[in-house]
């Protein structure tokens, strides 16, 4: 009982700030758990040093593998080794500012099993947010870093008859392709509050879609791309906006113009993803321990 | 000996109690061997034969790294920060006053661990790969019995090197960078990323020569049939030798590292 009223006292202060929107509060939030993270992180600088090197090496290991096959080809899919640095780095970069952002959000399954969620349900902050800023961790530059590098070399390596058009294409893929990555990984954690252990599953759509993405739609089977088109709209990440900077057409039959839809498809994600958390957060039971 | 038999059916059945995770992990292997194989056939249709490999073979080889990915733990997940954990609390002393050797009390939990892994995340992927795609599986039972000799021997050295690393925690005290280097190392020199014989010149000479080939490319090519007679023996022999090597050199630094418990007086 004595919890039961706890939990009471400490949800009033919402009602204080109830005019001002849940999204402005949750970003504030957000700001003030990871600022408490990077000063815990830079406590320990040299290991710091050492894991945002070794998350470098890491996710560099998957652009060597595309070296150490271009030793052996020119051309993989019908796309040179620049033009697949192009989808690489778009994707790498999109996804590592995702994984930056909202990467702790695969430990809500654990939270769930232990029971140490509830701890964030009776505090005035939106649990989404916390959930997101926990254990931020400054290491994932190293990714962002590598896909930057890539995009760098691919971007310095292409002929690319360049128009204004295709130069706002290239931050407006960056940019939306991470919000859509976002709204996989949030999805994903909604689905963890009905099946707790089984986070893997979420790995699948995130890693695997990077993955994915940084070779061309052209080497997989047409079915698979119309998945990750019309179904989980991967596609807008990098190989829709990318293929019409470089050029090229689409293997599945779309206009040009698709190439810009990227910001609204991401808006639809987040809409879906919002209400996939809501519903999954009210499903939540706790484990009562 | 009936001890550590118990230790291994232990290793099994607690990770047989994550049915839902091991569901996920199956998922998780199925579509990246997808991704991969169309990736493989993208670089077989340029070239036939790479590698010595024809395009079935190749694609065996994909299915074979997602089988093995968990069961070999290359990219960790075994019983290491367990052990890096209890070192860094303390209570490792606990574990050295029982009646049972450390060394092999853990590599019996991890062989418990890697059987339950074979079963649960390695066979229903190769299944669903073997239906999506043309493998190149082998015909006789003997090389499936070959390849599961070789898969155990890749599994004791997968097990040697990572006891290695986590006893560094009795110095580094966080071991998490070491493992982190040695997890590096395993997902690079095994072949998970491209077979090693795609690998150019030296690289490719010294990455066979590592024991991380054994956890992935030599037990693919005795799949493969790469091996007969006194060439499945050789392949044998580099594993073991290297299984034997890395065990005893992990016993050195136990017997060194448990001295230095006690010189801390526990």
């Amino acid at each position: 009982m004595a919890e039961v009223r706890v939990e009471r006292v400490a949800v009033e202060p919402e009602t204080v700030f109830a005019e001002r929107s849940r999204l402005v509060e949750g970003v504030r939030a957000y700001g003030l758990i990871v600022a408490m993270w990077l000063r815990s992180t830079m406590a320990y600088r040299a290991s710091f040093v050492m894991t945002a090197v070794g998350n470098f090496l890491v996710t560099g290991f998957d652009f060597v593998t595309i070296m150490l096959m271009f030793g052996h080809v020119d051309a993989l899919g019908g796309f040179t080794l620049p033009e697949i640095a192009l989808l690489y780095g778009a994707s790498a970069t999109a996804f590592g500012l995702t994984d930056l952002l909202l990467g702790s959000m695969d430990r809500l399954g654990r939270r769930v099993r232990d029971g140490t969620l509830d701890t964030l349900l009776v505090r005035p902050v939106p649990v989404l947010a916390q959930v997101a800023a926990d254990r931020f961790a400054l290491r994932r530059l190293g990714r962002i870093t590598q896909g930057l590098l890539v995009l760098g070399y691919a971007l310095l390596t292409l002929d690319i008859a360049w128009t204004p058009l295709k130069v706002l294409v290239l931050p407006l893929m960056v940019l939306s392709g991470a919000a859509i990555f976002g709204a996989v990984f949030v999805v994903g954690a909604a689905f963890q509050f009905y099946a707790q252990d089984a986070s893997e599953v979420q790995s699948a759509f995130t890693y695997g879609g990077t993955t994915l993405l940084q070779y061309p739609p052209s080497i997989f089977a047409k079915d698979l791309v119309r998945g990750v088109t019309f179904v989980v709209p991967l596609a807008f990440v990098s190989w829709l906006p990318a293929l019409y900077v470089l050029g090229r057409d689409y293997p599945v039959d779309l206009p040009r113009w698709v190439a810009f839809l990227p910001p609204v498809v991401a808006a639809g994600c987040w809409v879906l993803a919002g209400l996939a958390w809501r519903a999954g957060l009210r499903a939540y039971r706790s484990t009562g321990s | 000996m009936r001890l550590y038999a118990v230790v291994v059916a232990g290793g099994f059945r607690r990770h047989a109690t994550y049915r839902v995770a091991t569901f996920a992990g199956v998922f998780t292997n199925t579509v990246f061997g997808f991704i991969l194989a169309y990736t493989y056939i993208a670089l077989w249709d340029e070239r036939p034969h790479l590698g010595g490999y024809d395009m079935s073979e190749a694609l065996t080889y994909v299915w074979l790294g997602q089988a093995l990915l968990m069961t070999c733990a290359m990219m960790g997940g075994g019983f290491e920060d367990e052990l890096m954990e209890r070192i860094r609390t303390g209570d490792i002393a606990v574990d050295l006053y029982r009646p049972a050797d450390l060394q092999l009390w853990w590599l019996a939990g991890d062989l418990g661990r890697a059987a339950f892994h074979l079963l649960g995340r390695g066979i229903v992927p190769m299944v669903l790969g073997a239906l999506a795609f043309d493998l190149a599986l082998p015909g006789s039972p003997w090389v499936w019995l070959a390849f599961l000799v070789s898969v155990a021997l890749g599994v004791v050295v997968s097990f040697a090197v990572r006891f290695l690393v986590s006893l560094s925690a009795f110095w580094l005290l966080d071991g998490a960078g070491a493992m982190q280097i040695a997890w590096l190392a395993g997902l690079f020199f095994s072949g998970m990323l491209l077979p090693l014989p795609l690998f150019p010149g030296v690289l490719g000479e010294v990455a066979r020569a590592l024991p991380w080939s054994s956890l992935l490319q030599v037990p693919a090519d005795v799949f493969l049939g790469r091996y007969a007679g006194w060439d499945l023996l050789r392949a044998y022999g580099f594993q073991a030798g290297w299984a034997v090597a890395l065990l005893l050199a992990g016993r050195l630094l136990q017997s060194v590292a448990t001295r230095r418990v006690v010189v801390q007086g526990g």
